[in-house]
């Protein structure tokens, strides 16, 4: 995937960023997003991840465009699991690479703070009491 | 006009489909929602969703045309 800047994928999500190091490249920041086990008080079991996969990889694109542009970063990716996930599996990751750490780890917040906020990705918990709910659509 | 609808996330449970094809002659992208709301009992409002047409945002105010394909996007929960 050395070209795409954003995608899905079902598979665990390796630690190696999906460029290659340019000889200009002086820092790689890279950020992982976990299952964790709770969430808002309740205990999480088990979540899956679900994706309108045509706007997702348009918007994500987009976005790893603008961190690009934005911290005057070498190279960056970001990918995005789809489907059920076990806890302490790797959800999303984020790689920003720049000639110095400062762009890098300011690209690298910036780019998972836009994909929470933008991409229509969305995760149904499972909790330990059996009950399910997709995370951020209550609404009284 | 005929227009292709996919729902998504908490929506696509609450219709029951991941996708239908409709025929309309309402052009009012809110209307329709607004009609799909009602009929289906969604719990999300207009206001917790996001229009797409054509695989992009668009504003609620964009006419629907035929041959588009519609999506109402539920609050978004990725990272």
């Amino acid at each position: 995937m050395s070209s795409l800047l954003f995608a899905l994928s079902n598979q665990r999500l390796d630690d190696v960023p999906p460029f290659a190091i340019a000889r200009r490249v002086g820092a790689l920041v890279s950020f992982a997003g976990i299952v964790r086990d709770n969430n808002e008080g309740k205990s999480v079991t088990r979540l899956e991840y679900s994706a309108y996969q045509a706007l997702a990889e348009r918007e994500g694109t987009r976005i790893v465009r603008e961190a690009i542009e934005r911290f005057d970063l070498i190279a960056a990716a970001c990918c995005h699991r789809v489907g059920a996930l076990e806890l302490g599996e790797v959800a999303v990751r984020v790689w920003a690479a720049a000639a110095h750490r400062g762009a890098a780890f300011s690209a690298c917040e910036f780019t998972i703070d836009q994909i929470k906020e933008r991409v229509p990705i969305w995760k149904k918990e499972t909790y330990c009491d059996g009950e399910q709910e997709w995370v951020r659509c209550h609404h009284p | 006009m005929q227009i292709r609808i996919s729902y998504y996330a908490i929506l696509r449970e609450q219709r029951g489909l991941d996708e239908e094809t409709v025929r309309t002659d309402n052009s009012d992208l809110r209307q329709l929602f607004r009609d799909l709301e009602r009929a289906w009992g969604f719990s999300l409002s207009e206001k917790h969703v996001r229009p797409a047409v054509n695989d992009e945002f668009c504003d609620w105010s964009r006419p629907l045309v035929d041959g588009d394909h519609v999506v109402f996007i539920p609050p978004v929960a990725g990272g």
